[in-house]
């Protein structure tokens, strides 16, 4: 046991040393992965933020029913009453005018909607959720609530909402589909630069196989190179995405302001960082791992 | 103990290495196998560490039939089996204390022990003073009694050595032979390949002579009267 821990010390240790003895190989091999990472990580941010826009309006079929100004809380009743006995709403709840302009200016990140629009421009209105999702039937619905006497508009939310969804869905099956590529070309990358290092230590493995080295013996300081070479390119990519972020939001802050919102686009979270260097370790030790025993199972099986 | 028993070995292509030899290596035994070159020794002894295997025939080395052995215990052969090759096989990247480490940090000794080791197989050969020495550095006959020192590190119980005396002149060659004789005496199995018969005639040892991958005679030479005892 004391002997693999040296074992595996030793070949750690031989790891970082050849690493720092060509440091110009090692930065570019570093920045190939860290860019390759960075691709498909800025993309699942950009979807990510995105979906946090989308998140804070509801993806459920509902229906608004903003009154007429004039009209008198019989009218409302008379509303209530009709909702209450129709059979295709699940459940309704009704928005004060007031309350609905507070609402917004806290989902909207404004700082004071009434400094900028002098009075409460809102109506009060029913938010009306259907059983149904069937566009047909919620347009037919919608209809129909149109007529009711007070409804000075029928509006049906789950249109761009849902619209949003499908494009959120095609930008996530894209960051796979970019995430799935660039992780193949990373394990490549790994593959290639193992290999180089394997060719040029031939003579060395070769020696050391006549002394009596085992398969994992030779392999272990490649494997070492492989995923330590995966994890700081893993590393790169991120502070890459993080660097990118913190000069986009410098814009995004102007833009936002302009606007009198709070928004900033969030950078990668501590998890799913840790999950990127889990995984780009995990290729470069892939990569590693091929090209070693390629070369201890290939030409070289005879000795 | 060493057993070749009808022994053939034939490479791609059809050349015939070695033509069903059989003979026994008892343990403790100084063997020098002679013959011109292309008489198969290196075959021989490739056959011995499993570098090679056997087209027909069994090799027992400690009664284990080294050419069926799998590919994962090969490794273990070779830790109880010193190696010199004719061309040494140093790594030049290395200094002169890291290439005799090398076998004992492939079996994971702890690195303490493995440094007195290498001292003392340094000592040996008398390189002792050179251990941070580049091997590039050193003469023909110190890098031959360097790999000697990195194959006796491991104290091995057998140690097979290719044209060790290859590249040097007479004195030096001498000199090597002595030092297989003294390792042969504390109970080492040495068997020697070389093509200069007279390399063996001042130590105790049995020459088998090969030709053309058959084994043409075996003569115990005792050199225990003899001046140079």
């Amino acid at each position: 046991m004391r002997s693999l821990i040296a074992q595996h010390r030793a070949a750690a240790a031989l790891t970082v040393q050849r690493m720092l003895a060509a440091p110009l190989a090692t930065l570019l091999t570093l920045s190939v992965i860290g860019i390759a990472l960075s691709l498909p990580l800025g993309l699942y941010l950009m979807v990510d933020n995105l979906g946090r826009v989308a998140a804070n309006t509801q993806g459920q079929p509902e229906i608004s029913l903003f009154l007429k100004d004039n009209a008198s809380s019989a009218t409302q009743r008379d509303i209530e009453a009709k909702l209450d006995a129709h059979a295709g709403i699940n459940e309704y709840r009704f928005v004060a005018r007031d309350a609905a302009l507070k609402t917004l200016s806290k989902n909207m990140g404004l700082s004071d909607a009434t400094a900028v629009l002098g009075k409460n421009p809102l109506p009060d209105a029913f938010v009306v959720v259907a059983k149904l999702a069937d566009p047909d039937a919620l347009e037919q619905m919608r209809k129909e609530m149109q007529a009711w006497n007070g409804v000075q508009t029928a509006k049906l939310d789950s249109d761009w909402a849902r619209r949003l969804n499908a494009f959120l869905r095609l930008g996530r099956d894209g960051v796979w589909l970019l995430g799935g590529l660039l992780g193949f070309a990373l394990a490549a990358v790994g593959f290639n630069t193992i290999r180089l290092q394997v060719l040029a230590k031939r003579d060395e493995i070769e020696v050391s196989r006549l002394l009596g080295a085992t398969d994992a013996f030779i392999r272990r300081p490649y494997l070492y190179l492989g995923t330590l070479q995966g994890l700081l390119g893993g590393l790169t990519g991120w502070l890459i995405v993080m660097a990118a972020f913190a000069l986009i939001n410098l814009r995004v802050a102007e833009i936002a302001d302009l606007y009198g919102m709070n928004f900033l686009l969030e950078g990668l979270a501590l998890h799913a960082g840790l999950l990127v260097l889990f995984l780009s370790g995990l290729l470069g030790w892939t990569g590693a791992y091929l090209a070693a025993n390629q070369h201890l199972r290939g030409g070289a099986a005879a000795i | 103990m060493i057993t070749f028993s009808q022994v053939t070995k034939r490479y791609r292509g059809g050349t015939e290495a070695l033509k069903a030899l059989s003979f026994t290596i008892e343990t403790g035994e100084l063997v020098v196998l002679t013959g011109p070159s292309g008489a198969g020794k290196t075959t021989l002894l490739k056959l011995i560490a499993a570098i090679e295997r056997p087209t027909q025939g069994s090799v027992l080395v400690h009664g284990q039939n080294v050419g069926k052995l799998t590919r994962g215990a090969v490794p273990y052969l070779r830790r109880n089996i010193g190696m010199v090759f004719q061309e040494g096989r140093l790594l030049f990247d290395r200094n002169v204390f890291e290439n005799v480490m090398l076998p004992l940090a492939i079996i994971g000794m702890p690195y303490r022990e493995a440094a007195k080791r290498v001292r003392a197989a340094l000592d040996k050969v008398g390189l002792l003073e050179k251990e941070k020495a580049q091997p590039i550095t050193l003469s023909g006959g110190e890098q031959q009694r360097l790999a000697i020192a990195r194959a006796i590190v491991n104290r091995p119980a057998i140690l097979i050595a290719d044209e060790p005396t290859g590249n040097l002149d007479a004195d030096y060659a001498a000199q090597l032979m002595e030092m297989f004789s003294a390792f042969n005496q504390v109970g080492v199995t040495i068997v020697i390949a070389t093509h200069h018969p007279h390399m063996a005639q001042h130590i105790k040892s049995r020459e088998l002579h090969l030709k053309a991958g058959v084994l043409q005679s075996s003569i115990q030479k005792d050199l225990a009267t003899d001046a140079h005892g």
